[in-house]
């Protein structure tokens, strides 16, 4: 097979007079459109709302790069993909990123020829366990059975962090957020796996969610970021700065609302880079328009604006800042972005 | 006493009705559900388990659910106290269960290829329409029609519309629809060339045959999602539907050709040396004494194949298409709709039994009409 593959490839590229594959961004400008790769379904991350439009905050990344390249944060076409073929279908070239909540890895960086454009949420793996369990600590989960789910860096941290706190578990595996939640429970399982932000999401569903905790304990990082191919410098360069002009926006006090106004006051000039009315050419630099990261905060807002919206207290899922926090909010974030200048 | 007065001349009694225990509902009680000790035990425990079931079930599903005025699942059981099922995310998002994200502009399009598959169905199935001349080559012409009006092209002035907007019943009935009108020729064909004397035909029907056999209809999946776009030259745009389409139909035909290739063995020698003794070619063998009744040997088996394509369509949720299953599970991951799991499958479920019982049902009355004896 090994061998075969690049033979087939070859007599492919021969067949048709071998297309080069033009640049990442050449193709976004001449489909006019973003294919952004996104989970089928996983709430405040990604999923479409009654009126099938997408949201999330993943789905807010997408639009971001939409607006900074296309200079419409509509123009994307998201394409829900499982967990098993996110990686194929991006090596495959049918998407321009993956905005998946897809864990950064040196495996994934390296082994599979990825490259991490930054991470627009920190997580980390959590438990949640039935207050009758009477557990207040993952270490007294010896002899539980845990349900978790396949395929995901979830399972092996799980069997990590129990061989190495000697402990025994009995793995309960389920293939979706939903057959977990139904096999919770059901009672097929004492222990809930799974990210904290997801833990979170699955508590809402349960029939009383006041009668579940989720242990102190983070046994894993798991930092969540866009992921796009090797070999593309450019499109790379592009991406990881979307997602940076929304933190710095943020760090700037740069919000939708005031962001056409804010970008006028000649008084900040690190505010002026950002929303290009200084004329620094920074725009030039990505091989997009100035008003690039304009365009973004406007249309899609800036981070903690997309946070707050998507996955924040006064949503549902009511997840706290925490680790995705600024650097500078004097508490536990760690969110930060090398400037833009 | 009185003398009773005869109503009838002597010898004439009118008939009378059967006494109680041989008639009406008393008998048919008896002789269906307590013909004996053992039978009435059990009849005994049915309906107390009905008693148990039906009730609450009703209550749940329909007494109780509630459809319209909710936004949320919150407000559903605000309202019903949790007590019933939540239907409103269903009657909420019904544009997604049945167009998937396809534009609301277009949509007339889709309603319409719905009308024309509805006619073509109707063509097909009923016999006194099928009669009339020349309507057959609207079967052909139709499921085209649809063809060109669902994507939309340039050149017709239709907007086109990306594939992988497409999705809930709107995907099932293409790919199932595609599958079951498409690969019905080719499997016929293909069970042709496998008993052919040419070798080369059976040889290479036999290995196309037995190697889709041999491989879950899942790898074909992933293949045609992942694995081909590695073989394709960069760049080049096949589209992942149509991919998928050509997958599931010659995965079905494979399976079509088997059984086909089961009704033809069932042919006695006898008709394939009578219509050669009439000099029929082999093609008008085949199409005039052959195959009508190989065919109609294996009606339950073409049939059992169709509906085990129409149900393998909500596969292709795994390569991320969002059939009917894939809407549903990304409705109930939306937070406001979450843990809603129970009214999602039974809602799927009666889509699908509708559907696949309607198939079968069809089949029964073919089988029955088409029973000429022996």
């Amino acid at each position: 097979m090994k061998k075969l593959l690049p033979l087939a490839l070859g007599i492919a590229a021969l067949a048709t007079g071998s297309i080069a594959s033009a640049g990442t961004l050449d193709d976004v400008r001449s489909n006019d459109v973003l294919k952004c790769g996104v989970s089928t379904g996983l709430a405040g991350f990604a999923t479409p709302d009654d009126t099938g439009e997408w949201q999330g905050l993943d789905v807010d990344t997408c639009r971001a790069i939409a607006a900074a390249v296309l200079g419409d944060a509509k123009k994307v076409e998201f394409v829900p993909l499982t967990s098993k073929v996110r990686f194929e279908v991006l090596k495959s070239g049918e998407i321009d990123v993956l905005s998946r909540v897809t864990t950064w890895t040196l495996t994934r960086d390296v082994g599979l020829g990825l490259n991490f454009a930054g991470v627009n949420y920190y997580d980390g793996q959590g438990f949640m366990v039935s207050k009758d369990l009477g557990v207040s600590s993952a270490k007294e989960l010896d002899g539980a059975s845990v349900c978790v789910q396949t395929g995901t860096t979830t399972e092996l941290n799980l069997s990590e962090y129990f061989r190495l706190n000697g402990m025994t578990y009995e793995p309960v595996p389920v293939e979706t957020s939903t057959e977990g939640r139904a096999a919770y429970s059901a009672g097929r399982c004492d222990v809930y796996t799974t990210d904290a932000s997801a833990l979170a999401a699955q508590r809402t569903g349960l029939t009383n969610p006041g009668n579940y905790v989720i242990l102190p304990e983070i046994i894993s990082k798991e930092p969540l970021g866009p992921v796009v191919r090797h070999g593309d410098d450019q499109w790379f360069d592009i991406v990881k700065w979307s997602h940076n002009a929304m933190l710095n926006a943020e760090e700037l006090g740069v919000t939708a609302a005031n962001a056409v106004e804010r970008s006028k006051d000649a008084n900040n000039p690190a505010v002026q880079k950002l929303l290009g009315t200084a004329d620094a050419g920074l725009g030039k630099q990505l091989g997009l328009s100035e008003d690039w990261a304009l365009n973004i905060i406007t249309q899609v807002g800036n981070y903690g604006e997309s946070f707050e919206r998507n996955v924040g207290v006064k949503t549902p899922l009511g997840l706290e800042r925490g680790m995705n926090g600024l650097w500078n909010d004097g508490k536990t974030g760690i969110q930060y972005a090398p400037p833009i200048k | 006493m009185s003398e009773q007065i005869r109503e009838y001349e002597l010898g004439m009694h009118p008939e009378l009705p059967p006494p109680n225990r041989q008639s009406g509902l008393v008998k048919w009680v008896m002789d269906n559900l307590f013909p004996s000790v053992g039978s009435g035990i059990i009849t005994v425990i049915c309906l107390i388990f009905l008693y148990y079931v039906i009730p609450p079930l009703f209550n749940w599903a329909f007494w109780d659910s509630v459809v319209f005025n909710a936004t949320s699942r919150e407000e559903c059981y605000a309202i019903n106290d949790g007590k019933g099922a939540c239907w409103a995310f269903i009657y909420r998002r019904w544009d997604q269960f049945v167009y998937g994200f396809y534009p609301e502009a277009e949509r007339w399009r889709v309603n319409i290829s719905f009308i024309l598959l509805a006619m073509t169905l109707v063509i097909v199935l009923a016999e006194k329409v099928r009669k009339v001349k020349g309507i057959m080559w609207l079967v052909l012409i139709l499921p085209i029609i649809c063809a060109i009006l669902i994507p939309g092209s340039e050149l017709l002035g239709l907007t086109p519309v990306p594939t992988n907007k497409f999705g809930g019943f709107m995907l099932t009935l293409i790919i199932g629809m595609t599958g079951i009108f498409v690969s019905l020729p080719i499997g016929i064909g293909l069970a042709l060339a496998r008993i052919s004397s040419l070798p080369i035909f059976s040889v290479f029907a036999t290995l196309f045959i037995e190697f889709i056999r041999g491989v879950p209809l899942i790898t074909l999946l992933f293949i045609a999602s992942t694995l081909l776009s590695y073989f394709l030259p960069p760049g080049t745009n096949f589209d992942l539907l149509v991919r998928v389409l050509i997958m599931v139909t010659i995965f079905s035909a494979a399976y079509l050709a088997e059984v086909i290739r089961g009704g033809l063995a069932a042919i006695p020698r006898g008709q394939y040396e009578a219509a050669d003794a009439l000099g029929l070619s082999y093609w008008k063998s085949m199409r005039l004494v052959i195959l009508p009744q190989a065919l109609k040997i294996s009606i339950p088996g073409i049939v059992s194949s169709f509906i085990g394509l129409f149900k393998d369509t909500t596969l292709v949720v795994i390569i991320g298409l969002l059939d009917p299953l894939g809407i549903g599970a990304a409705a109930i991951a939306d937070i406001k709709w979450t843990a809603l799991g129970y009214e999602l499958y039974v809602f799927i479920a009666v889509f699908f039994f509708i559907c696949c019982f309607g198939m079968s049902r069809y089949s029964l009355y073919l089988e029955r009409k088409l029973h000429t004896g022996h």
